[in-house]
């Protein structure tokens, strides 16, 4: 049986240390981990922080819909997203994925995965807030996140 | 005997689609006839200046029935919240 996804949103930090012994404590059969931490960009210097709009329920629901497809089609011994909302400052962490499995390629391929489809199906939106303290623009999608998905 | 009035549906909008419309949610009573989620969006831009200005690019906006991704093409009957929102950008 597939193990359970562990699945956050929060306005905190995450702890990645912290979240991946959470996924190998206790337990010998796990081979490899895949840790993806996604930051945010000053963007050359001009961003001041990055403002995250969620969907609550949705972003918890979507993204477990979106880890039970990788548990399905991995052998994963364990799966975390972490997604953050509110304002975040450039350098800080928004996004955690950690797979684990007894082989590294399982591991890898999910957290690329779970990644991909989380960037372009989680109900989350960026907007820009630039140095001197103006709301800046709504970031728009990449063609190449939704290519990115469809790879898979 | 006549059919008692549809609820109301929760109407829910994120990003710049809640920024156009002017307000994060509604409660509304959809008119009769509604039958996809194309059909909704092309009501919506009826509603005045700033639902026009919301849903001027109907293939760009994405929607939610009752917290699940839903094409256009879907159908909203039994549907209790609906979301708006444009692509996502999250990760």
């Amino acid at each position: 049986m597939p193990p359970a996804a562990t699945i956050r949103i929060q306005s905190e930090p995450f702890d990645v240390p912290a979240e991946t012994a959470r996924l190998t404590a206790g337990r010998a059969d796990i081979g490899g981990i895949v840790a993806f931490t996604g930051l945010c960009r000053d963007e050359g210097g001009r961003l001041e922080a990055l403002e995250l709009e969620h969907y609550p329920g949705m972003a918890e629901e979507e993204i477990g819909r979106v880890a039970e497809t990788a548990l399905a089609r991995w052998p994963l011994l364990g799966l975390t997203a972490i997604h953050r909302h509110g304002l975040i400052r450039p350098g800080e962490d928004i996004v955690l994925v950690i797979a684990a499995s007894a082989h590294r390629r399982a591991a890898f391929e999910a957290a690329d995965f779970m990644m991909d489809y989380l960037k372009t199906r989680a109900p989350f939106w960026k907007r820009e807030h630039l140095i001197g303290g103006t709301k800046g623009p709504w970031v728009e999608a990449r063609a190449e996140d939704d290519a990115a998905a469809a790879r898979w | 005997m006549t059919a008692d009035p549809a609820p109301p549906v929760k109407l829910v909008y994120f990003a710049w689609v809640r920024e156009r419309v002017g307000m994060p949610d509604e409660s509304v009573a959809l008119p009769e006839g509604l039958a996809t989620v194309a059909d909704l969006i092309a009501w919506q831009r009826s509603r005045g200046e700033e639902y026009a200005h919301a849903f001027e690019h109907a293939d760009i906006i994405r929607v939610a029935l009752d917290k699940r991704h839903a094409p256009h093409g879907a159908l909203i009957a039994g549907a209790r919240e609906i979301a708006f929102f444009p692509p996502m950008t999250g990760g």
